[in-house]
C-alpha cells in the first residue's frame, strides 16, 4: 500500500487539453473519488495514474516513486473497468489469478490468495464459471477479486457500477465500501455519480473541464462549496440559484430576490457579507431541503413567502415542489402531507441560515 | 327436411374446408416459408456441386475408354503407383506448409498493419490486398519469368551476394520451395484481412487489463490474442487448407508438376492422368482422393470450433 501524488500533472491530445495541471495528494489508506461530467478529465486522471495514458507534463508519484514512464505491469496497481473487462476465455479463477501466475507464484499460495478472494466476495460457488455464465453483478465482483488478489500499491476503479442497474448498484457499492474497510488498500475511484461519490469517499474531487474544483469531505463538499459548479454537481435534486442584490434598509442588510420578496439576512451572515459591494450582481444559493413548508414555529433567520406551485413531485418520504421566481425555476422539499398540489398557491419558507451567496460572474461562493 | 339438408350440406362443406385449411397450415408454416426460400438455392447447390460429385464418383468406377464398369478397379491401380503416393505426399506438404506460413505472416502483417493509425490504415490494407486480388494464373506468371534461371531479377540479384544461380524450378527442392512461396505470397493477404477483422473485434480493455496484471506484449499475444481468435483462426485454416489442397494454377503454370513430376498436387496430376493422359477415370479417382483426407480435418477443426463457439 502507498501514498499517490500527482504534481501538475497536464494531459494534451494534439490541441486539446483533456487535464490541465492538476495538484492531488492521496494518502495512504484513503478511499478518493474522483467525480464530475463526462469529458472533465477524470477517467483520463485516472488512466494516468494507471500507466495506460501517457502524461503530457508534471509528475505522478506512488509510494514516493515517480512513475511517469514506468510501464503500468510495474506501477503494481490493480484496476477495476467500467464493462470489467474479463478475460473470456478464462474461467473466474482463472481470471483472477492471472496476474500472480504471470508473476510465477507458487501455485498455493495462488490458490490460497484466489479462495480468500472469493469468499470475501462472496463468488466461491461460482470459481470454475466463465464469465459469460455469470450475470452483471457477479462479474463485478470476479473484476474485484482479480484486483484482491494481487494486493497491490492501490486499486483504480474506473466507473465500475455504471453498467449495472440502480438496485444493484447500491448494494455493490455497499459491498466496495465494506471490502475497502477490510483490505485498507489507497483506492482512486472514477464516476460521474455524485451519490456513488458522497457515499463512498474519505474525500471527494470535483473535476470540471480538466481543472480540479474542489477537494474535501462529501460533507465539506455539500455544506461549504467553493464554487457554483459544486454547489450545482453535488446534491439531488440540484441546489437553487436565485438572481438576487444585497440593499440595507433601515440599517438592517437585506437580500432582494424580486420587486415584492426581499428578506432581512440573519445577525451571522450579514456580518459576513456586509463588506460586499451592493451594486454586484449576486446568486442566492438555496438547496431544495432548506426551502419547505411554512410552520408557525420557525427559529431566526427562516422568512416565508407566498408562491404559486407550478408542477409536484410526490417521492413518498418528501414532495418536491417546483415555481418560478421572476422567472427563475426554483426547487424546494416539502412535507408530503403539506398539501402541496399543482397549479395551488402555498406559503413557503426560505432557510437563510444555510443560504449561499454567490458571485454570478465568476460562480464563486463568496 | 330442411334441418336434414342443413345437418348433410355441413359435413360436406367442412371436408372441404378442412382440406383447403390443412393445405394453408402447410404454407403458413415457418419451416414450410423457409424450405421455399431456400429452394433456389438447394436447386443450385444441386445442379453445381452434387451432380459433378456424383458424376465424378461414376466416372471413377469406369475404364479407360468409360465403357466398362470396374468397381474400385481405378483405385487398386492407384495404390500400386509410387507416383500416386508421391503426390499425396507433396499434396500435404504443400497445403500444410503453405497454410502454415500463410497463417503465420497474415497473422504478423495483420499485427503491424493494425497498429498502424487509423488514417494511414486503409492505404496499407489496400496495398497488402494486391496479391490476392490480382488473378493467380496472371501473377503466377510474373513469378514465372521472376524464377527463370538465366534472366531473372532473383538470380540477378543473388549474383551480387554471390550465390547461385539457383535453378528455382528445375531443381527438386527449390521447385517444391518456389510453388509454396508463391501460394504464400498469394494467399497470406486473406489471413491478413481475416486476422484483421478479428484483431479488431478483440476489445482494447482486454489488453489495458492485461498491461495491470502485468503481461508483456508476448503474454498479451499467447494469453489474449490468440486465445480470442481462436474460432477465426481454425476457420480461416479450414478453409484455406480446403483451397491450398485443391490448388491448381499456381503449380501448372510455374512447374507443371515437374521436374520429375516432384511438384504434382492433387489437382495437377489429376488433370495430367485425365486430361493430358486421356484416362478420365483415373483422372477422376485422383482427385476424389481429396475428399476424405479433407473431409479429416473438417471434422477435428470444426469440432473444436463448436466446442468453443459459446464462450465468449
Amino acid at each position: 500500500m502507498a501514498d499517490v501524488a500527482l504534481r501538475k500533472v497536464v494531459k494534451r491530445y494534439d490541441d486539446v487539453e483533456a487535464v490541465r495541471g492538476i495538484d492531488l495528494d492521496i494518502a495512504d489508506h484513503e478511499f478518493i473519488v474522483l467525480v464530475g461530467p463526462s469529458g472533465c478529465g477524470k477517467s483520463t486522471t485516472l488512466r494516468m495514474i494507471a500507466g495506460l495514458e501517457d502524461i503530457s507534463d508534471g509528475d505522478i508519484m506512488i509510494g514516493g516513486d515517480i512513475v511517469n514512464d514506468v510501464p503500468p505491469k510495474d506501477r503494481d496497481i490493480a484496476m477495476v473497468f467500467q464493462n470489467y473487462a474479463l478475460y473470456p476465455h478464462m474461467t473466474v479463477a482463472e481470471n483472477m489469478s492471472f496476474g500472480l501466475r504471470l508473476k510465477h507464484y507458487p501455485k498455493a499460495e495462488i490458490k490460497a490468495r484466489v479462495t480468500e478472494a472469493a469468499r470475501l466476495l462472496d463468488i466461491t460457488d461460482l470459481i470454475d464459471r466463465k464469465p459469460k455464465q455469470l450475470s452483471g453483478g457477479q462479474r463485478q465482483r470476479v473484476a474485484m477479486g482479480r484486483a484482491i488478489v494481487r494486493n497491490p500499491k492501490v486499486f483504480l476503479f474506473d466507473e465500475p457500477l455504471s453498467n449495472l442497474d440502480a438496485k444493484l448498484r447500491v448494494q455493490m457499492r455497499i459491498e466496495i465500501k465494506k471490502v475497502h474497510q477490510k483490505v485498507r488498500t489507497t483506492t482512486v475511484y472514477v464516476t460521474h455519480d455524485q451519490v456513488e461519490a458522497m457515499t463512498l469517499a474519505d474525500r471527494v474531487v470535483v473535476m470540471n473541464k480538466g481543472r480540479i474544483e474542489q477537494i474535501g469531505t462529501p460533507n465539506e463538499l455539500y455544506h461549504k462549496p467553493a464554487t457554483r459548479f459544486v454547489a450545482g454537481f453535488i446534491g439531488s435534486p440540484a441546489m437553487n440559484f436565485i438572481p438576487c442584490r444585497l440593499e440595507d434598509v433601515g440599517g438592517t442588510l437585506q437580500i432582494r430576490l424580486t420587486d415584492r420578496i426581499a428578506f432581512p439576512l440573519p445577525p451571522a451572515r450579514a456580518a459576513r457579507y456586509n463588506a460586499l459591494p451592493r451594486t454586484e450582481k449576486l446568486l442566492l444559493g438555496l438547496r431544495p431541503e432548506h426551502l419547505t413548508e411554512s410552520h408557525a414555529h420557525f427559529g431566526p433567520g427562516v422568512e416565508t413567502f407566498e408562491t404559486v406551485l407550478d408542477v409536484t413531485e410526490p417521492m413518498g418520504m418528501e414532495t418536491l415542489v417546483y415555481f418560478g421566481l421572476d422567472g427563475t425555476p426554483v426547487c424546494g422539499r416539502v412535507d408530503p402531507n403539506a398539501g402541496a398540489k399543482d397549479g395551488a398557491p402555498m406559503r413557503l419558507a426560505m432557510d437563510l441560515n444555510n443560504m449561499h451567496l454567490l458571485n454570478e460572474e465568476t460562480g464563486v461562493v463568496l | 327436411m330442411a334441418d336434414a339438408v342443413v345437418e348433410q350440406g355441413r359435413p360436406i362443406g367442412a371436408a372441404g374446408t378442412r382440406k383447403r385449411t390443412s393445405l394453408r397450415n402447410v404454407l403458413g408454416r415457418k419451416s414450410t416459408v423457409a424450405f421455399l426460400l431456400t429452394l433456389p438455392l438447394i436447386i443450385l447447390i444441386a445442379l453445381l456441386v452434387l451432380y459433378p460429385a456424383v458424376y465424378s464418383i461414376h466416372l471413377a468406377t469406369l475404364n479407360k475408354s468409360m465403357q466398362k464398369f470396374v468397381g474400385f478397379g481405378n483405385f487398386t491401380f492407384l495404390f500400386k503407383r509410387d507416383t500416386f503416393w508421391m503426390v499425396v505426399k507433396q499434396s500435404c506438404i504443400f497445403a500444410i506448409t503453405a497454410v502454415f506460413f500463410k497463417a503465420l505472416m497474415g497473422f504478423i502483417v495483420a499485427h503491424f498493419v493494425h497498429n498502424i493509425p487509423a488514417k494511414g490504415q486503409r492505404k496499407w490494407r489496400g496495398m497488402l490486398l494486391v496479391p490476392w486480388v490480382i488473378p493467380p494464373a496472371m501473377s503466377t506468371l510474373a513469378w514465372l519469368w521472376l524464377f527463370d534461371p538465366s534472366y531473372s531479377a532473383f538470380n540477378y540479384t543473388l549474383s551480387f551476394f554471390h550465390i547461385g544461380p539457383i535453378n528455382w524450378l528445375g531443381d527438386n527442392l527449390w521447385a517444391r520451395f518456389s510453388v509454396i512461396l508463391v501460394n504464400v505470397w498469394y494467399g497470406a493477404p486473406f489471413f491478413m484481412i481475416m486476422y484483421l477483422a478479428a484483431l479488431k473485434s478483440v476489445p482494447d480493455q482486454l489488453y489495458e487489463a492485461a498491461a495491470i496484471d502485468g503481461a508483456n506484449w508476448w503474454q498479451k499475444i499467447w494469453f489474449i490474442t490468440l486465445p480470442m481468435m481462436r474460432n477465426i483462426i481454425a476457420i480461416t485454416t479450414l478453409f484455406s487448407l480446403i483451397v491450398t489442397f485443391a490448388n491448381f494454377d499456381i503449380v501448372r503454370i510455374l512447374t507443371s508438376g515437374g521436374p520429375l513430376d516432384q511438384t504434382h498436387i492433387f489437382a495437377t496430376w489429376a488433370f495430367k492422368v485425365g486430361i493430358e493422359g486421356s484416362d478420365i477415370p483415373l483422372g477422376a479417382s485422383v482427385s476424389l482422393f481429396m475428399v476424405p483426407i479433407l473431409a479429416v480435418a473438417a471434422i477435428f477443426i470444426l469440432r473444436d470450433v463448436s466446442k468453443r463457439g459459446n464462450e465468449a
